[in-house]
Order: C-alpha cells, then sequence, then structure tokens
C-alpha cells in the first residue's frame, strides 16, 4: 500500500501544477509522442513519461532530460484528443525538477534558461549578448570561441547590442516578485 | 486610424532589431497608432516558465496589468511573447487561487489584474483589422509575383489563440498575396525551427532549420517570411551554419512580414532594418535596386 501511496502524490504533485492539470484525461493513444518533432532525443517521449508519472515513478521522471528537449511547439497539445496540453506538462515538470533541487545530465538547456532568467532579474528584459556569454562561459568556453563569428555577424548587423538595456518597469518588477515570494512562502 | 497598446517584446530591440524597426515603419500608412506600453518588462518567456512557472506567470502579469489600465488592445509582433502572455491570462482565469496571490504581489505597485484584456499578434490585427484589400490597396511597389514562402513557425497558430489552423495555416498567405507576391505552398510551414534550443543544442536544431529551408526551396521559393523573431534569427543568421554543418548551399533571404510588407508600401528598406538581415540574394537586392534605393548597409554570406 506504501507504494501505491507514493504512486498517487506524485501524480496529483503534478495535478496540482499549472500545466499538469489534464494529466488523469490521458488515454495513452501517443500522437503526442507521433507528433514530437525531438521524440527521438528524449529518454522518455511524451506518452511514456505520462504513464512513468502515473505509475509514481518521480526520481526518474524529474532527473530525465526529456522535458528539457520541449522546443514548445505545441503540435502534440494541438493534435491531443483529450487536450492533455504536453507541452505545458513538460514546463511543470521542468519547474518541478528544479524546485526539488534535481540535476539534470546530457543537455545544457537548463544552464541556457538559468542564464535568460538571471538576465531577466538583472534587466527586466533579456539581454541576449549577456546571456549568452554567460551560458557558454558556464558551459563550455570553447564553445564560446567557435560562436565568435556569429555573434560578430549579429554584431556588425546591429543585433547585438553589447550593453544591456534596463528596462523602465525593473525596479517595480523586483518589488512584486519579492512580494510575490513572500505571500506564496506565507501560504 | 486604429489604436493599440504596443508590447514590442526584448528582441525588436536587439536581435529582431528588423522586426522593431519594419513594424513601427508601416504602422502609420496602414493607420495604426501602436502606443509603446509604458514600463513593458520580459513578457514572462517561456525558459522562465520553465525554471519557476509560477513567477513567469506574475512577469506576464505585470504587463497584463499594465496594458488593461489602458483600455485597448494588446498588440505584440512577437509570437513568443504572444504565447506567453495569454498563457499567463488563461492560467489566472483558471486558478482564482493564484490570480489573488499574483494581485496581492501586484498591490505593491498599485497594479490589478481583472482580465479584461485582448491579447492579440500583429498578424491577427493586419489581417482582420487592417486587412488584405486595404493593404493591397496601399501599395506602391507590387512585388510582382516574387515567390514568397510563408514561415508561421509554432507560436503564430499554436496553441490556438487565434483563429488560424493549426497545422495548415492562410494568414500570412492572404497578407503574402494582398501585395502582389505568390505564396508558394509547402508543406513544413508551421512546423518548427528549433526555437531558443538553437543555443544549447545546436546540432539538433540546425536539423531542423535545414528541414524548413529544405522544403521551401524545393517548392520555389525565393525568399521566406515570418513575423517571428526567433524563428527569423534562427533561419537567417544560423544559415550559414546549416551551409557548412550539411554541406548546403542555402542562400535565401528571411525577412519579416512587416518588412515586405513595408517594401510593397514603397517604404526605405533602411527604415524597415533590411540591411540587419543576414542572408541575402540576388532577388531582393534587385528587387530593392530596381526601386532606385540601394541599401548599402549589411553584409553578404
Amino acid at each position: 500500500m506504501v507504494v501505491f501511496v507514493g504512486m498517487k502524490s506524485f501524480v496529483n504533485e503534478v495535478a496540482a501544477t499549472l500545466g499538469g492539470e489534464h494529466i488523469y484525461a490521458c488515454i495513452q493513444c501517443g500522437i503526442c509522442t507521433a507528433s514530437c518533432p525531438v521524440a527521438g532525443e528524449m529518454e522518455y517521449p511524451p506518452r511514456k513519461i505520462i504513464a512513468m508519472i502515473r505509475a509514481g515513478m518521480r526520481d526518474e521522471v524529474l532527473s530525465s532530460s526529456s522535458m528539457w528537449y520541449c522546443l514548445s511547439c505545441h503540435l502534440c497539445g494541438c493534435r491531443c484528443p483529450r487536450k492533455v496540453k504536453p507541452t505545458e506538462l513538460a514546463h511543470a515538470l521542468e519547474s518541478l525538477a528544479v524546485q526539488h533541487g534535481y540535476k539534470v545530465k546530457k543537455t545544457y538547456t537548463p544552464a541556457m534558461y538559468r542564464s535568460f532568467v538571471s538576465s531577466i532579474r538583472a534587466n527586466g528584459r533579456v539581454h541576449e549578448f549577456g546571456m549568452m556569454l554567460k551560458f557558454y562561459l558556464m558551459t563550455n568556453p570553447l564553445a564560446a570561441l567557435k560562436m565568435l563569428p556569429l555573434g560578430l555577424k549579429l554584431f556588425l548587423h546591429r543585433r547585438m547590442p553589447l550593453i544591456p538595456e534596463r528596462a523602465k518597469g525593473k525596479e517595480d518588477l523586483s518589488r512584486i516578485i519579492q512580494k510575490f515570494r513572500e505571500v506564496i512562502a506565507s501560504q | 486610424m486604429k489604436y493599440y497598446s504596443y508590447f514590442p517584446g526584448c528582441s525588436a530591440g536587439s536581435t529582431a532589431i528588423g522586426l522593431g524597426l519594419s513594424v513601427q515603419a508601416i504602422a502609420e500608412p496602414l493607420d495604426m497608432e501602436l502606443i509603446e506600453l509604458e514600463g513593458w518588462t520580459c513578457c514572462g518567456s517561456t525558459p522562465y516558465g520553465s525554471l519557476d512557472e509560477l513567477e513567469a506567470v506574475v512577469v506576464a502579469a505585470r504587463n497584463l496589468a499594465l496594458a488593461e489600465k489602458t483600455g485597448l488592445d494588446l498588440v505584440t509582433p512577437c509570437s513568443s511573447c504572444y504565447v506567453t502572455l495569454n498563457g499567463a491570462a488563461i492560467h489566472l482565469e483558471d486558478h482564482p487561487e493564484l490570480k489573488r496571490q499574483v494581485n496581492e504581489a501586484l498591490a505593491v505597485a498599485n497594479l490589478e489584474y481583472h482580465g479584461n484584456l485582448r491579447i492579440r499578434h500583429l498578424v491577427d490585427v493586419l489581417l482582420n483589422d487592417v486587412t488584405p484589400e486595404v493593404i493591397a490597396s496601399k501599395v506602391q511597389q507590387g512585388l510582382n509575383g516574387l515567390k514568397v514562402a510563408p514561415y508561421y513557425g509554432c507560436q503564430l497558430v499554436r496553441p490556438h489563440y487565434g483563429s488560424d489552423d493549426t497545422e495548415f495555416p492562410q494568414s500570412l498567405d492572404l497578407l503574402v498575396e494582398s501585395l502582389g507576391a505568390e505564396a508558394v505552398p509547402y508543406p513544413l510551414k508551421a512546423r518548427c525551427c528549433g526555437g531558443a534550443l538553437i543555443i544549447s543544442e545546436q546540432s539538433l536544431a540546425l536539423g531542423l532549420i535545414r528541414k524548413l529551408l529544405d522544403s521551401a526551396v524545393r517548392n520555389g521559393a525565393q525568399c521566406i517570411v515570418t513575423p517571428c523573431p526567433l524563428c527569423q534569427t534562427n533561419l537567417d543568421a544560423y544559415q550559414s551554419q546549416v551551409n557548412s554543418k550539411f554541406k548546403t548551399d542555402y542562400n535565401l533571404p528571411i525577412l519579416f512580414v512587416s518588412q515586405l510588407i513595408g517594401l510593397a508600401l514603397g517604404i526605405a528598406s533602411n527604415s524597415l532594418g533590411l540591411n540587419t538581415n543576414i542572408a541575402r540574394s540576388v532577388t531582393i537586392d534587385r528587387l530593392i535596386k530596381e526601386r532606385g534605393r540601394l541599401d548599402n548597409g549589411g553584409g553578404k554570406i
């Protein structure tokens, strides 16, 4: 029965997220996996990961790299006969994995997202140059060298400003985020 | 004149500067008054939602609350902002408790989001408010049957926040044809370019970009147009990387649809940021030269 309780709790945990709400509706038809342009890269493609969630395989799901390959193309969700929205489920799983400190191997996407978000938190908007520089230095400085010609090309075409533009609403945004964290923590 | 609240998105001032410039340039001739949303910040974005989905909703909600106060429809030219802002609005509608918490946080800046905002994509506005008929009536420089592959990408049509078909959409085709160009049919017009994974999973994304270029070229396209800043960057800036990886020789101009509209309206190419596009082919250059306005910016790959 302990196993059963574990099963229940993980699927409930997912169903309580934004994006995981429709997980019970899945009929395992597999059209999500068949439609996914990157299913071949995933350890567990969308249909399988839903089955694993419902089987209570929390560690396997949250430590996998699968959801980090999601391109947000939403083809799966548009074709799903049960309106499960696997794209949103993928982002909910990513968010859960981060929240619970799971480390993901095999893909640099989490590191890329982290530099993206820290750019937003610092400037109120994304500063692509800073974001990409941070990402390459954090993961693979050699790749940064390889990317130099592309960066230069973008820079010469006025598409890569070196100095971040600080959004006017940045201070307000920071205060709102701070308050929101307090609200969530208190409830 | 129609009035809109305008949300450019972060990239319209940087990697997609050509989008920002061309949208501003076509607004007036098409009788749109795009009033930039005062104090806007990042929309919330997919990466933010992937790391902290609740906090991403708050980031979006601040923009929504600002826009709601204006009483105007919120228009964005960025497909990704369009999806993020609409997605957040739906989450807030579906989860009243979350909405209460979000509004409690927004209150520190005297903001509140009620849920009475229409978030629209620029393509929707061009198609349904401006209309192809009116655009056609304002064309100065017909495109003489230029073969254009309309590339929708994903987020303009999926998930289904607009009214176009999610797999075989028509909206861009209609806009392109109103300019006197020929919209080339090709099967991958609403398939994914790899999105932001071009940074973290480059070889995977390059493969997807190659398929798109291949599909468009095989069907006779002389150029590709898209509304999406990320799609344009992937197809344009990474085209030479596709060529070196796959030993191909694509040299296809990738324009924002607003740039193509601007050209047809007779707007100078520099005002449309055409010199910030990277991959060029003779076709567009010749088109520009024929119009007697030599584009002296930008290089060739």
